[in-house]
């Protein structure tokens, strides 16, 4: 007001958050779970844009990585097993000032709420999903997952996954109104928080499948991969994800892919033996749910009143 | 065999050249194949009763497909509009005058006993000539029954009247039974010009005309033929200010009159049509329906909101109810504050979804996984429903709870008058608390009297925590000891009884001091219950009513109430084994649902009669079986 910073007005004490603002309780994943890697991630990026913890909304369903926001010290949300993003959506329609996240798995996200993921990419609002995916239901113990790989044993299935394993790339990537879907890894620290950074900058729901390693019950799943970068295609771009150049020399595939691209960005997703790590598509030109649900935010009572006046003379006799 | 209604009683006034019998009460019907628009011409016809200051219920007859086969029994679409000198609660009995566009709807009628001897019918008459013989011969048999049978009928040639006017007579022959009723009932024909002018205005001013010409063709048309059906029926005398709505409108406007600024549906009979009019209204008010992908996100969405401060509402009917059970159970557990709105509907499964059933009560109370404590109200009439919305997002709020509110499709689609609420600002929600938190507060800091605690909402500084569905802690830390889950229930469960102490004892309809019978019911039957026990109490009958509003917890005083009457008997429209059925016995009878829970909560033997034919109860159907349990006999 009268270009006055409001800050001055409201005579609030500047802060200035550091990590540990963002910690919450003792984390109680099993050691060696890829979950750890992406909470540091994440704590770091609320840190590096200096996000207020109150403003801050961690949602989750049920599941390993649905523990994520008892481990932050944000607001959260620990709703109901594949139900994170129709609540993360409700949070968001009428408080555009909270920053709001997603902590999914993929069961929770590619099986019992597989409704919501195709619906929530097409509402767009501005949400970071973060998709945990270790191909395997581990809070249950061991059981199959929508994207474990043929063959591999499981509780469920003893003599291996009888099904092809669901691409959460490609899914997404077929989804109307999809405006961010990016890929990372998480034995990759340089590469999974720039990715998260560049996921929160978005504008619309930046849609993030974290490949996440499970040493509890399929220890070996990834081990290939993240022994050998020969099995992650390593996605360059000027608009795409920016790592150190130390860190992208580790790679010998890579490729330059512009993320405004979706027919590319649905080939690399279809690739069948190699990661794509980076951004496979970005438009941030898209509809956005919420600039229809954030209408008539902060109306007045009185005005509400006047209104319900004029409504109810409509119906007067 | 009568050659009149009989309840049109000896003339009294003249108007014209034709006397008119003033009557105090009037059942009108309007049938058609579904899409000729008799559900138009009757709301008009409603509306206009309505504005003239008469009593008034209207029902929708609701054909289950949206295009049956035309002159067939099961595309019976129309409306039941009954009038009164006196302000009326329910649809009434029979009908006393019925317009019919072929005989075929008029069946529908009959079989669900809308009509009785002396009840007058007015006929098209063009299947007469149709080309057709099996229509021809259809409708001579037909005429010859409804003869047989002692009905008053009137053969008018409606589609070559209209044709006089239009070219397309089907889509006006509405409107020109509009006004043959708006002179036999001794409407203002400027009134129905400005209602059906209402109705048009937005398809244009050609439009407008057309249907006007019609309505005063119509008109006319009743005042050079039909004379001697004409009535008058006083009006109330009431002149305080009225609105008049339907059920699921009052809902809608209830929402907006409680500052709630969201509903998340998914589309479901008998519920929607209160989205539709949202979908119209709640801009003004500032707010939104989100139509969510399906009921279980739209309850999900509804609970997003909730968190971050704002309280929202979802509307849903059975089959939905059950999809949303499980975030219910977590609205319980984490104490969210959260209104739902069930409009019951004929159940189980897909059931009956255009027809009356107060079938959810229990399944609302105790279908969730665990005890799950939440407030239950149940509206009576369609004032109730719009109050009772705005009560229900108070109670969500100061209890920290989801409220659940039990209409039904008799409430949704049934059309009243009722005193224009005083709409005032402190029934809004406040506005969205951003102030710091006092941290030393958990954000479930359990009053042990009361079991409410304040909330914290996201963006409050000092007040962060993580909401859990899991057993938890004051501090909203996931636990698995024994004493907090413990602990955790009887905080929940007493706030209800903390609510509880809050509200007064129902009112005894009839004789507080007590008598020989009590019938205890709830929701949309209070009407005809009350009707019914006027009727017998004039009778000379000790029989009183006693009508629930809050369900859960339930209202005080009962226990204490319910001794004073020898025999209590609920009258409810869901299913209970009948006495007389084969292996029913005391140990296998199933009781009516508020028979159950009165029963399981007060320990006294409760009665119940109840039905499942998808029908509102009618008052005579309730004053039959009053009768039958105290043992009188007719004319007594």
């Amino acid at each position: 007001m009268f270009g006055l910073d409001s800050d001055w007005s409201l005579d609030l004490p500047p802060r200035y958050h550091t990590l540990d603002d963002y910690e919450g309780g003792v984390v109680k994943w099993c050691p060696g779970c890829g979950d750890f890697a992406v909470l540091t991630a994440v704590q770091r990026v609320c840190r590096d844009s200096q996000l207020a913890p109150e403003k801050t909304v961690f949602v989750s369903g049920i599941g390993c990585s649905s523990r994520f926001p008892h481990y932050m010290s944000t607001y959260g949300f620990h709703g109901l097993h594949g139900r994170a993003l129709p609540v993360a959506c409700g949070v968001k329609s009428r408080r555009p000032d909270l920053d709001v996240w997603v902590a999914t798995g993929d069961g929770d996200c590619c099986s019992i709420g597989a409704g919501h993921w195709i619906h929530a990419i097409r509402y767009n609002m501005n949400l970071v999903v973060l998709l945990f995916d270790n191909s395997i239901y581990g809070l249950t113990k061991k059981q199959t997952s929508p994207t474990t790989p043929m063959g591999v044993p499981t509780n469920t299935h003893p003599e291996g996954g009888i099904l092809p394993p669901l691409n959460p790339l490609q899914a997404t990537l077929g989804f109307t109104n999809a405006s961010f879907v990016a890929q990372t890894v998480d034995w990759n620290p340089a590469h999974l928080l720039a990715t998260i950074k560049v996921a929160h900058a978005h504008k619309g729901l930046s849609f993030v499948r974290i490949i996440q390693r499970c040493p509890a019950f399929v220890p070996l799943m990834f081990e290939e991969q993240k022994q050998n970068p020969e099995h992650v295609l390593y996605l360059d771009h000027p608009n795409g994800v920016q790592v150190d150049p130390a860190v992208a020399k580790l790679f010998p595939n890579q490729m330059s892919h512009d993320p405004s691209n979706m027919d590319e960005a649905r080939e690399i997703a279809s690739i069948p033996d190699k990661i794509p790590i980076g951004i496979l598509y970005q438009n941030e030109s898209l509809v956005c749910y919420e600039d229809y649900t954030t209408k008539g935010v902060g109306l007045s009572a009185a005005s509400k009143v006047e209104a319900l006046e004029n409504e109810l003379d409509r119906f007067a006799v | 065999m009568p050659t009149q209604p009989d309840t049109i009683a000896a003339p009294e006034t003249t108007v014209g050249q034709f006397p008119r019998r003033r009557v105090d009460d009037y059942i009108v019907e309007i049938v058609s194949d579904s899409g000729e628009g008799a559900q138009k011409a009757g709301q008009a016809f409603g509306a206009v009763c309505a504005k003239m200051g008469n009593g008034v219920w209207t029902v929708e007859i609701i054909p289950a497909e949206i295009q049956p086969p035309a002159r067939s029994i099961g595309s019976a679409s129309g409306n039941r509009i009954r009038i009164s000198s006196r302000s009326v609660t329910n649809m009434g009995d029979r009908a006393d005058l019925v317009v019919a566009f072929n005989e075929q709807v008029l069946y529908a009628r009959i079989l669900q006993d809308a009509c009785r001897e002396g009840t007058v019918i007015l006929l098209e008459s063009k299947w007469a000539e149709d080309s057709s013989e099996v229509v021809r011969d259809e409708y001579a048999r037909a005429l010859a029954d409804l003869a047989e049978r002692g009905y008053k009928v009137v053969e008018i040639p409606m589609e070559r009247e209209c044709l006089k006017f239009t070219e397309n007579p089907r889509r006006g022959k509405n409107m020109f039974v509009l006004g043959m009723l708006c002179h036999v009932c001794g409407r203002d024909l400027d009134k129905a010009i400005e209602e059906v002018t209402t109705i048009f205005k937005r398809k244009g001013e050609k439009v407008v005309s057309s249907n006007v010409a019609l309505l005063r063709a119509g008109f006319e048309y009743a005042q050079e033929n039909l004379g001697e059906l004409l009535i008058e029926i006083p009006s109330t005398g009431n002149d305080k200010p009225l609105v008049v709505m339907n059920g699921n409108q009052a809902v809608g406007l209830g929402i907006m009159a409680s500052g709630m600024e969201m509903v998340a549906m998914y589309p479901i009979t008998p519920a929607t049509s209160a989205s539709h009019y949202l979908a119209d209204a709640f801009a003004k008010t500032g707010g939104f329906v989100h139509q969510a992908e399906d009921e279980i996100a739209a309850v999900g969405f509804a609970c997003g909101a909730s968190y971050a401060g704002n309280t929202a509402c979802t509307i849903t009917s059975g089959p939905g109810l059950a999809l949303k059970t499980e975030f219910l159970g977590l609205a319980v557990m984490a104490e969210l504050p959260l209104v739902v709105v069930v409009v019951q509907r004929g159940g189980p499964s897909t059931g009956l979804p255009t027809k009356v059933e107060q079938g959810d009560l229990l399944s609302v109370l105790f279908g969730t996984p665990g005890d799950a404590p939440k407030i239950v109200l149940a509206p009576s009439t369609i004032e109730e429903c719009f109050h009772f919305v705005v009560t229900a997002r108070k109670l969500a709020e100061d209890f920290r709870t989801p409220v659940v509110l039990l209409t039904d499709a008799n409430l949704a689609t049934g059309v009243q008058p009722f005193p224009r609420p005083e709409v005032t600002s402190e029934w809004m929600a406040n506005p969205l608390d951003q102030s710091p938190w006092d941290e030393s507060i958990p954000p479930y800091s359990w009053n042990p009297d009361s079991g409410i605690s304040p909330r914290p909402i996201p963006g409050q500084v000092g007040g962060e925590y993580v909401l859990t569905g899991l057993n938890h802690s004051e501090e909203s830390k996931v636990a698995y000891d024994s004493e907090s889950n413990q602990k955790g229930c009887e905080m929940r469960s007493r706030k209800l009884a903390a609510l509880q102490k809050t509200l007064r004892p129902p009112a005894v309809y009839g004789d507080a001091d007590g008598g020989e019978l009590l019938v205890i019911g709830w929701g949309s039957t209070r009407g005809s219950i009350e009707e019914a026990i006027d009727q017998a109490r004039a009778d000379g009958l000790s029989v009183s009513s006693l009508h629930l509003r809050f369900l859960s917890p339930l209202e005080p005083g009962l226990e204490e109430i319910l001794g004073r009457f020898s025999k209590l008997l609920t009258i409810e429209i869901n299913y209970s084994d009948p006495v007389d059925a084969p292996l029913i016995d005391v140990e296998t009878r199933r009781h009516a649902q508020l028979a159950r829970l009165l029963r399981s909560h007060l320990l006294k033997d409760i009665d119940c009669w109840s039905n499942v034919h998808g029908q509102p109860l009618s008052p005579t159907l309730v004053r039959e079986e009053i009768r039958r349990r105290l043992g009188a006999k007719e004319g007594n």
